[in-house]
């Protein structure tokens, strides 16, 4: 395929976008990638970049500010630039997802009156809603982004997704939210609960989940959603906004991935289907990759070569290195240890092939020997990001 | 005698951890380990992502177990078959009873309702425990960050349901699930900060917010150690400049590149045994700590999975 232009780099991509979405299956890196993009930008291209996170490794939150504050935006002092030797031009402030206190806030913003709202609160579903469903968290990080988006104090913000079972779920979250609100069944489960007076249409289903869950249960559904109800027109409205935020020319995505088997086909799939959903593709970010000098054929000869005559090559380099027996084994582990990794780096290799077809950029972040735990980890990893 | 049985004889193992840490390749080792051990075994996927099939070289799981090896059984949860099962088994509901409406009508209170999805999960597979259809069943479980709300479900349910037929379903299931010697959870991480960090955190709210046992945590993908201590200061030696130019004048220039993934291998070590021991150190006494190796293989297939038995064997056996 011809392609008149390059993919704008990362680079390119936080200097031109507003919103930046660092998405994967679990366990890839999102989290940092999404930190050292916005840390980068911060530093180089100056402005206010927002890092909205959500569950960071601790001692990445601590080095950002991020224990205290949650879901407060807070400021990354100058000071964790300063001891990583540098001064950003502009501004890294951070905040932390906290689904339950965003839910909260959601309500309060779209109750009627104070009487539902506190009505809701205090609901037991809601309650076990809010901490315990699992697509919660998908709909209220694409609310809170919309939220800060349209607050107007951000130049750039980078969002880390949540670890979804299917890192496509919170994508349809807000369609689902609204799907919810709207659907009939939604009216029909509530509607003698209002009326009081069931209608022979619903005898059957009442009969049955009555016998499974017990009538008072049904009652707590009811009210709840009775309550929920009086937001609908709020929520769905919102929900709206939330996915022409996501379709808009100033939000991309940028797609994390290992290269071992199970990320890598997640990933795959996720680029399909935000090509599907005509959503823009910023980048492919291949995260802990082995040096690829492991390919090497030369290097590959001399390993096997260390590994099958020790013997031979430790007498020749003599006692100079320690005792001649303990040479040869090490010369053997050595070389065995290169054929080792040798075939780890075959089979990345393999699934970067399936993987570069992308129309964005393709990225390799190495393996770093430690944890990235702070502002000049990010910003060393930002450097590869940014090739 | 221990005070708790042994990992495989337990019946009902659920297999946990944070994303990437391996759980499937974990759980179809051990169902498979249990299976070559005589025990009639299921093993069932949880999340809908249809990695299991591959660790044994299979095509799609379905909600019906599929014999994949001699004694071993596998399956993918299917919460509206789960549903429909259900309801057949225990209220005697006429076949000819049209499911669709009602199925859809259910799951849609399921999406409202929080812990119906989850506990027509855990419904089915405790079932499967108490009729003895399987010695054990190991279940390849949701991520650290949902996993307590699929094994809190019946509690949550008996809190919000206080009748009706689920609310004896939730009893004999809690007892099921809050028995020792029956039920165990496996935690799974690898030697880096998340992972561990995690774990212990899963540990801490499972054991705070359910009384389900933790049957063992498993380290795995842990990374070989090259040399010994006397081994590694030859190591330094040859690594040294006037070793290098030594080893290249014998094996070739490129030796130099085979003693830069020495550095990289011995690095890499290093770090995770760091992590290593902060779970060793870090974790409630009485947890059994479970070591697996990396494999160097060519892909997750039936051919790691049987290597990762045999690990898993020697281990626990």
């Amino acid at each position: 395929m011809a392609k008149a232009n390059h993919a704008p780099t990362i680079e390119e991509l936080a200097a031109a976008k507003e919103i930046i979405i660092s998405t994967g299956s679990g366990g890839v890196g999102k989290t940092t990638t999404a930190a050292a993009i916005a840390a980068l930008a911060a530093m180089e291209h100056g402005g206010k970049v927002l890092v909205l996170t959500v569950d960071p490794a601790k001692r990445l939150a601590n080095a950002l500010g991020l224990e205290q504050f949650g879901n407060t935006e807070t400021r990354v002092p100058d000071s964790a630039f300063a001891s990583a030797g540098v001064a950003p031009r502009g501004e890294l402030w951070a905040a932390m997802l906290d689904t339950k206190q965003s839910w909260d806030d959601l309500i309060r913003r779209h109750a009627p009156d104070a009487t539902t709202r506190d009505a809701i609160l205090s609901n037991p579903l809601y309650q076990n809603i809010t901490s315990r469903f699992v697509q919660s968290h998908d709909y209220v990080a694409m609310e809170r982004l919309y939220e800060i988006h349209c607050s107007g104090h951000y130049d750039l913000i980078v969002v880390d997704t949540p670890p979804t079972r299917n890192a496509v779920d919170f994508l349809d979250a807000p369609d689902r939210m609204a799907d919810f609100f709207s659907s009939k069944l939604l009216r029909w489960l509530t509607a003698p609960y209002r009326s009081r007076v069931v209608s022979m249409a619903s005898k059957p289903f009442y009969a049955v989940a009555d016998r499974i869950l017990g009538s008072q249960f049904l009652e707590d559904i009811a009210e709840f959603f009775i309550l929920f109800q009086s937001m609908y027109a709020g929520f769905v409205e919102r929900a709206q906004a939330v996915n022409r935020l996501l379709e808009s020319a100033g939000t991309t995505f940028v797609v994390v991935s290992t290269l071992e088997a199970a990320p890598a086909r997640e990933a795959e799939f996720f680029l399909n289907l935000l090509a599907e959903r005509h959503l823009h593709v910023g980048a492919l970010v291949l995260n802990k990759v082995v040096p690829s000098y492991l390919l090497r054929n030369d290097a590959a000869k001399a390993a096997r070569r260390m590994a099958d005559d020790a013997p031979a090559i430790a007498a020749q380099l003599g006692s100079s290195y320690g005792p001649p027996d303990q040479v040869e084994r090490v010369l053997r582990e050595v070389g065995e240890s290169f054929a080792n990794y040798r075939l780890i780096a075959q089979r990345e290799a393999e699934q970067r092939m399936e993987l570069s077809k992308v129309p964005g950029a393709v990225v390799t972040v190495p393996y770093f020997d430690e944890d990235i735990a702070d502002v000049a980890g990010l910003l060393q990893m930002g450097r590869h990001l940014w090739r | 005698m221990p005070d708790l049985p042994h990992l495989l004889d337990r019946r009902l193992l659920f297999v946990t951890g944070k994303g990437g840490v391996g759980k499937s390749t974990i759980a179809s080792s051990l169902a498979l380990l249990a299976a070559e051990h005589g025990r009639r075994t299921l093993v069932c996927e949880v999340d809908a992502k249809g990695n299991l099939a591959d660790f044994y070289g299979v095509g799609a799981l379905r909600f019906e177990p599929t014999e994949v090896t001699p004694n071993l059984y596998a399956m993918a949860m299917d919460t509206e078959d789960s549903l429909k099962e259900y309801l057949k088994l225990q209220l005697k509901l006429p076949l000819i009873m049209r499911l669709g409406p009602l199925a859809k009508t259910l799951d849609f209170v399921a999406t409202a309702a929080p812990g119906v999805k989850e506990i027509l999960t855990v419904g089915k597979l405790a079932y499967e425990v108490r009729e003895r259809n399987f010695d054990l069943v190991v279940v390849d479980a949701s991520a650290t960050g949902h996993v307590v709300g699929q094994l809190a479900s019946p509690v949550a349910m008996n809190d919000l349901v206080r009748v009706g037929v689920v609310r004896q379903q939730t009893e004999w299931m809690l007892e099921l699930l809050t028995d020792p010697a029956t039920t165990g959870i496996v935690v799974v991480a690898t030697p880096e900060e998340m992972p561990v960090n995690e774990s212990l955190e899963l540990i801490g709210r499972l054991r705070a917010e359910t009384d389900i046992d933790v049957a063992a945590e498993i380290a795995n993908r842990v990374l070989p150690e090259l040399f010994g201590r006397s081994e590694a200061t030859t190591f330094d030696r040859l690594d040294s400049p006037e070793g290098r130019a030594a080893l290249a004048s014998i094996a070739g220039a490129a030796s130099d590149t085979v003693l830069n993934a020495a550095e990289l291998a011995v690095s890499l070590r290093r770090n995770r045994a760091a992590h290593l021991n902060d779970l060793r150190d870090r974790l409630p006494a009485g947890i059994p700590l479970i070591n697996v190796p990396y494999v160097f293989a060519r892909a997750h297939a039936m051919r790691t999975t049987r290597q990762v038995a045999e690990y898993l064997g020697h281990e626990v056996l």
